[in-house]
């Protein structure tokens, strides 16, 4: 056992003393991990292309776009991506299933863009244990920053948590003395956003006068907000998916109630929540966003927008551009090959981490000006940034700076 | 008798099997069990873990197959079960730090005190409304688990993960291939026990209540205790193999026991032959790999390509797996004669 290790640490302090010799060359050294080659990257991803969460398959049609277009245009530092994508219908053991294929039968370098609170815990401890990376996971759960006990996982989305937090942030400056009532959906996506208020209002927990949940299976939350409104508050939050998000718009214009109303970024498009719930309805609504609303107009002659749609025109033209599934899609698989890039001839899974770890101020074409992408060896949670904004007319105005909802710890 | 009532019992919904074609002669029942012993020797741990889960759910699949082929009533809610025994096992293990091994008898009797329970108010209703009545218990089962009340023992909407166990007294096998002999030698057991229940008395009072329930309360069957019996008894087989399946994929969560689960076990049972005890591996089978056929045909509309897979089956052998066994049987009986 001495010697060969011996020998490995001769080879090594021989490439040392070589790398220092040539300089620049040496950053031209190859080295691969299982699934990189001199012509090939091999990425594995699973999204629900079937089952309840179907809508979100989306998500993995737009990034396979993404790096069609890339492998078109000659591929990242001459090596083609192939890009294998499965479906786990959104049930954990399935996804478990398919992530020990992707590793063990497919030999993927790396996971990427995996979708679901649910299906990523499922793999996480296998793939840390694995020493695989699980990059950008499509979740906007806070647990994925925990750079300490699991050093091969990191999230992209913004946190649930850190929005609701720039929401307390603002309420507090803005309406020191108002009550707050709120009804979230009673899953882990809901309880995060609330938790991240309840956080923010740490100091005044009396604030918030009235809560409410509800189950995804529920037909309609009318009579949530009329109980709500029993409470009597000056400001109405909704932490809701779309369908409810327009739901309980429209509900506060048939009671012509009229509180604060702020809307989760989860349901704030303006084609499937805002028209839905009647434009007249939603004039003033409060939102947060981090990336471009392909259905908003401000957009129409801005270059990342374009970039977006010629890519859909192109590569999935089948796909209904407003989906902002398709944007999340595109805006991963655009931090993924910058990552790639940034890897040049070393392709190494620990390398790979070390990349994704050490992206400064990074800004993306599908993200609102101002909103970038940071981290660091600590900071697994890319963007934390949303800026906040009003519905106005038929579209969404954004309001003062960019603001950090950063959450330290967990 | 209410109308609906003597329209099912007019025309039994399972067709009567009789006992004997229950099982495989003793010949194919070892190749099957020598394949099932050599082919993880030969293959990388990923197919080990596939086969593993292929295995609990075959046990699964045997526990409706006992309540459906057995006794002739339906479940529409044995994820409910599964979710039991699963969330039964993950809780022991990580909270209470017991030995896995020991949790799974565990989750085996309090599901089956949960079925039998379940059973009682379920008697007063057949067919198709005691299929209702377990839909909605398979579909209540993910919001109980995410209550607040039990959310300091179940995780809540996060879930449980679970520590999958090392090979005991220093055997030189992966865990992957551990698990695999382990949940084997389980399945067996429970295997060989359905068998025997099915030729026992129990078993014949089962089958006499599925083929007329009338003659059978004649002939002097307890129908009540029986039927509820078959309930726990189901439940049971279905908490352990969910017990093995929190094991296997190391997490439970609420939404990985919805009633997809519950319509997925339905479907192997038709698929593998309602009624007949060796089928079970073959529907499992089905709702494993078929899905993951379905993907490589076209990923946009693999539910489509299940569908249109899963009605060919149901043309083409409506009793599934059993139906080619027996056509294989009668060939090969051709064969040796000639």
């Amino acid at each position: 056992m001495l010697m060969p290790i011996r020998h490995r640490i001769a080879t090594a302090l021989l490439g040392l003393a070589v790398a220092a010799a040539t300089g620049s060359a040496a950053s031209a050294q190859k080295k691969y991990d299982t699934g990189a080659s001199d012509t090939e990257i091999k990425i594995g991803n699973i999204v629900p292309y079937s089952g309840p969460a179907s809508a979100y398959g989306v998500v993995g049609k737009a990034m396979a776009a993404v790096f069609k277009k890339v492998n078109d245009d000659g591929g990242i530092n001459g090596r083609k991506i192939n890009f294998v994508s499965y479906d786990d219908a959104y049930s954990p053991p399935k996804a478990v299933e398919q992530a020990r294929k992707l590793v063990e039968s497919d030999e993927v370098l790396l996971l990427f863009g995996t979708l679901g609170t649910a299906s990523n815990t499922a793999i996480q401890k296998y793939l840390n244990a694995k020493k695989v990376p699980q990059l950008f996971v499509a979740t906007g759960a806070t647990k994925w920053n925990d750079p300490k006990n699991f050093p091969w996982t990191m999230g992209w989305l913004p946190s649930y948590q850190s929005e609701s937090h720039i929401y307390a942030k603002y309420l507090l400056k803005e309406k020191p003395a108002a009550k707050v009532a709120v009804l979230y959906q009673n899953d882990d996506m809901g309880k995060d956003y609330l938790k991240g208020l309840e956080d923010g209002f740490a100091s005044d927990p009396a604030r918030i006068v009235g809560k409410e949940s509800y189950e995804v299976a529920e037909p309609t939350i009318d009579s949530h907000v009329v109980r709500l409104k029993s409470s009597n508050p000056d400001v109405i939050i909704f932490f809701t998916t779309p369908k409810f998000g327009a739901q309980a718009i429209k509900k506060l214009g048939e009671m012509s109630w009229k509180p604060v109303t702020i809307v989760s970024n989860v349901s704030a498009s303006t084609a499937t929540v805002m028209r839905p719930a009647g434009i007249d309805n939603a004039q003033g609504v409060i939102s947060a966003a981090y990336a471009k609303d392909a259905s908003d107009p401000q957009w129409k002659d801005d270059s990342g927008m374009k970039a977006f749609d010629e890519l859909l025109a192109k590569y999935m033209p089948d796909t209904n551009r407003v989906d902002s599934s398709a944007m999340t899609g595109y805006n991963m698989a655009t931090t993924m090959v910058e990552v790639l890039r940034r890897c040049g001839d070393d392709l190494t899974r620990a390398n790979v981490m070390k990349q994704a770890a050490s992206l400064k101020q990074f800004a993306q074409g599908g993200l609102l000006p101002g909103v970038t992408l940071s981290t660091g060896p600590n900071d697994f949670q890319p963007i934390e940034q949303l800026q906040l904004m009003r519905f106005k007319g038929e579209r969404w105005q954004l309001f003062g700076d960019v603001i950090s909802g950063e959450i330290v710890g967990n | 008798m209410s109308a609906a009532e003597e329209v099912v019992t007019e025309a039994p919904a399972v067709e009567a099997v009789p006992k004997r074609a229950m099982t495989l002669g003793y010949g194919t029942s070892l190749v099957v069990l020598a394949a099932l012993v050599i082919i993880p020797l030969l293959v990388k741990n990923f197919i080990i873990f596939q086969m593993t889960m292929l295995l609990i759910y075959a046990l699964a699949v045997l526990a409706l197959n006992i309540l459906t082929g057995g006794s002739g009533q339906f479940s529409l809610g044995q994820s409910a079960f599964y979710a039991v025994g699963a969330y039964t096992s993950a809780i022991l293990m990580e909270h209470a730090g017991m030995n896995y091994a020991l949790t799974l008898p565990i989750a085996g009797i309090i599901c089956f005190g949960f079925g039998f329970l379940f059973g009682q108010p379920a008697l007063r209703l057949s067919g198709v409304y005691l299929a209702l009545a377990t839909f909605a218990l398979a579909t209540a089962m993910p919001q109980l688990l995410k209550l607040g009340y039990f959310e300091h023992w179940t995780g809540g909407v996060q879930g449980l993960v679970v520590t999958k166990p090392d090979a005991p007294f220093g055997l030189p096998m992966s865990q992957d291939m551990w698990l695999y002999y382990f949940t084997l030698v389980v399945s067996i057991g429970i295997y060989i026990a359905s068998v025997n229940l099915l030729r026992s008395r129990s078993g014949r009072a089962f089958m006499a209540i599925r083929d007329n329930e009338i003659a059978a309360s004649a002939m002097g069957v307890d129908v009540a205790l029986y039927k509820t019996l078959a309930f726990g008894v189901s439940a049971g087989i279905t908490g352990v193999a969910g017990g093995l399946g929190a094991i296997a994929v190391q997490f439970v969560a609420p939404d990985g026991y919805t009633i997809q689960l519950a319509i997925s076990l339905f479907l192997g049972m038709v698929v593998g032959g309602v009624g007949w005890l060796p089928g079970s591996i073959v529907g499992s089978a089905f709702i494993i790999f078929v899905p993951n056929i379905a993907e490589g045909i076209s990923k946009g509309l693999s539910g489509a390509v299940f569908g249109v897979l899963l009605f060919l089956v149901i043309f083409l052998v409506p009793h599934g797996a059993r139906q080619v066994a027996i056509v294989a049987q009668q060939l090969i009986a051709k064969l040796k004669k000639n």
